[in-house]
């Protein structure tokens, strides 16, 4: 099978030999969960609970009478001590339910979500109640609510719902190992996803690296006639959900459009995962799977956390941090944000805690640029970083525009491949920031 | 550990090895090979020649910045790179102090003025050289292969339509200026380059293959014509000079093909017998309006 692949990129040391190989296992439970009550791209939500209430696991905490949202889950049983201001991993103060749990033993959970075996039963509209209700999101990290992406409009139509497989962020491996230890639960959520968009085609992506993976996925649609599993280059951001359609249809996404507009919708594997479990055992979204790794932990691993676990929890789990760790990621080291501290309650969006040592933490000194061109030649949306962040530094909005820049996806290729060491990544966001703030004005 | 020494910066987290000084010191390396074709050529006073020309660019830059009150940059290699390239495009039997001058005008006449590196709009040594030419007219044309004075390939061919042997061009063995003499030694390098990633192909390529096609198409020998004078130094050492040249993939072509183009009009009906100075410098001058029209269609944008 010959790998497929976009134009441009980066190819960064991959580095995911220290987890590759370690089985999924449940983290300890926690004593105390932090739950933001927003954990998803869209509308704020109601509180459904109060300090001092009982909660079950799996109880519905937050909602929303609005569209584009997810609700939130409890993810153990026990008491809301408080609810207080929290960072979360993005760097946001939100709302946070503080849960106490209670003994294990009292645990069980309660859903509203029915039971279903297959899906026969199930209408496209069931579907993505259930998906809703689960408050599923995008486990790779985007955290949109998946329901909103099932939702079709009447005058479009979808061909194929892509699963996402690519994992082209150095050190994670938790897609990889979803994909090696539960292929069956994936390709059961990709055939609820192909039903609720109506699709006929169903295609699942996965980087040349993770070999494991892909017979893994193979053999677990061998007997499908419709679905194929798709082998891409390992190439950074190969997982962009744009890249990817890039490298397997050929097809592009028009500027500030959708993948909806060129008949796609893609999902990441381990949200096809979690929408089976929805579907078949009746279970919201109250986990996900996290690779905790880099040189800066004592045992780098995968687990599967409870949603608002500490990070200090979870980095106790992975043996605690060295002695000269220096930085502590949320996600990967491409588009995963820095912590500051370790009380930062693992979100839905959450997929790694990378930890690095102080040998590998540069103090970056820019040098001025010298033209070297990197930054364009290797950037998967082909845009001119280098003219963009003159044009952000001078607050040059009409330009700005012109040269696209809001069809930037900050993946951090251009920041990576510079000589100069300049952080175009982050002018490139404050030209956003810019542009944004002009539209709003127009509006 | 404590949280509290934690490092906050913002994402990628990870960078390239790559790096300005790394960049530079390549393309020195990338040289050695016609330094030392020169040096076999043209025995050790080459040496001589390219230690003056790095020392008037070296030493000049330290000055400037130190005057200014500047953070000085000699070691990022740059200024070694800039004298070496001039002092290679220099004709063996120049005197040792116009070489050092030569120097000392690429840095602060195409480079420090301008706010250092990054910030020349020309390729600092052929300011350099375009000086030269300028002031030492007699001096820049006097060339001699051991010992003997000779007319450079292209001087013969347009004063006398005398061809040179084409192996003989290509290895080197003739009249002409230090380094641009070995097509051979030059390639040598440049593939060290590419293979290093810290070289475009685009410019050298395109404006290579007009001048090739031009000069064929006007009856002139075409292989003659691109191993003879500085076409080889110039296109695959000058023109590719990063901050001089374009930075989208269409303008790296036109840059190279209008490179090209002046250097077959230079060489063919212009005054010169060699225009690839003046095709490389011109071509620098229009890469701001380059840039401008040739901005890459981005993903999903209808244009």
């Amino acid at each position: 099978m010959k790998a497929l692949t976009f134009k441009q990129g980066i190819h960064p040391s991959y580095n995911k030999e220290l987890t590759k190989d370690k089985p999924l296992k449940n983290a300890k439970r926690p004593e105390e969960v932090l739950i933001p009550i927003k954990q998803h791209i869209g509308a704020p939500l109601d509180l459904l609970v109060k300090k001092g209430d009982q909660v079950d696991l799996g109880q519905k905490i937050a909602d929303s009478e609005s569209f584009v949202c997810a609700p939130i889950h409890a993810s153990v049983s026990g008491k809301v001590k408080e609810i207080r201001k929290v960072t979360d991993p993005g760097g946001n103060t939100v709302d946070a339910v503080v849960i106490e749990a209670s003994a294990e033993e009292d645990e069980k959970l309660v859903s509203n979500l029915e039971k279903h075996q297959n899906l026969d039963n199930l209408s496209p509209d069931d579907i993505r109640k259930i998906v809703r209700e689960a408050g599923i999101v995008g486990l790779g990290g985007a955290m949109f609510p998946s329901h909103v992406k099932l939702a079709v409009p009447e005058d479009k139509n979808v061909e194929y719902v892509i699963l996402n497989g690519a994992e082209c962020e150095p050190y994670l491996t938790v897609d990889h190992r979803v994909m090696v230890e539960r292929p069956n639960a994936i390709v059961f959520g990709l055939k609820a996803l192909m039903k609720a968009v109506n699709a006929e085609k169903g295609l699942i992506g996965i980087e040349d690296n993770k070999m494991e993976a892909v017979e893994s996925m193979q053999d677990a649609v061998a007997d499908e006639t419709n679905i194929e599993v798709k082998l891409v280059e390992t190439k950074y951001p190969q997982g962009g959900e744009k890249m990817l359609i890039e490298a397997l249809l050929e097809r592009e996404v028009p500027v500030g459009g959708l993948p909806l507009d060129i008949e796609v919708v893609v999902n990441n594997t381990s949200t096809a995962a979690a929408v089976a479990d929805a579907i078949r055992e009746g279970k919201p979204l109250i986990e996900r799977s996290i690779s905790i790794t880099g040189r800066g932990i004592e045992s780098p691993c995968n687990l599967i956390f409870r949603i608002g676990t500490k990070l200090a929890d979870l980095v106790e789990q992975a043996g605690g941090l060295k002695e000269n760790a220096a930085k502590v990621i949320a996600g990967g080291p491409m588009m995963g944000a820095a912590q500051k501290n370790l009380d930062v309650p693992a979100v839905k969006g959450t997929s790694g805690l990378l930890v690095m040592l102080a040998d590998e933490v540069e103090d970056f000194d820019p040098d001025p640029c010298i033209n070297c061109a990197k930054c364009v030649d290797h950037c998967p949306m082909y845009l001119m970083p280098t003219t963009l962040i003159k044009y952000a530094k001078n607050n040059m909005v009409e330009k700005l525009e012109e040269y696209q820049i809001l069809n930037c996806i900050e993946c951090g290729s251009c920041s990576y491949v510079c000589p100069s060491k300049i952080p175009l990544v982050h002018y490139l966001r404050l030209g956003k920031s810019q542009a944004m703030a002009k539209r709003r004005e127009e509006k | 550990m404590n949280s509290a020494e934690l490092v906050v910066t913002s994402s990628p987290h990870v960078r390239s090895e790559d790096s300005v000084p790394k960049i530079m010191w390549s393309v020195v390396i990338a040289l050695l090979p016609a330094f030392f074709a020169s040096v076999y050529f043209f025995s050790a006073r080459a040496i001589s020649i390219v230690l003056a020309g790095i020392a008037g660019a070296v030493i000049s830059e330290y000055i400037f910045q130190k005057v200014r009150g500047k953070k000085i940059t000699i070691t990022d290699g740059s200024a070694v790179v800039t004298g070496l390239l001039l002092a290679l495009t220099l004709p063996p039997t120049i005197p040792l102090w116009a070489t050092f001058l030569g120097g000392v005008v690429a840095i602060v006449i195409g480079k420090q003025v301008f706010g250092g590196i990054g910030h020349n709009p020309f390729n600092p040594a052929l300011i350099g050289r375009a000086f030269m030419v300028a002031a030492y007219p007699v001096l820049m044309t006097d060339w001699a292969v051991d010992g003997v004075s000779t007319a450079t390939p292209l001087a013969l061919m347009k004063s006398d339509g005398i061809a040179t042997d084409t192996w003989r061009l290509f290895v080197g063995q003739i009249g002409g200026s230090l380094g641009e003499t070995s097509a051979l030694a030059l390639l040598l390098g440049f593939s060290f380059l590419l293979y290093k990633g810290y070289v475009n192909w685009r410019i050298p390529l395109s404006m290579i293959s007009t001048v090739f096609l031009m000069t064929f198409i006007f009856g002139q020998n075409p292989v003659f014509h691109i191993f003879a004078g500085g076409l080889m130094i110039g296109a695959l050492y000058m023109a590719t000079d990063m901050v001089s040249s374009p930075t989208t993939k269409l303008g790296r072509y036109i840059f190279g093909i209008g490179a090209g183009v002046i250097v077959v009009v230079i060489r063919l009906w212009g005054g010169y017998s060699e225009g690839v100075l003046f095709a490389i410098l011109l071509m620098n001058a229009a890469v701001p309006l380059i840039n401008r029209y040739t901005r890459p269609r981005s993903l999903g944008e209808v244009k």
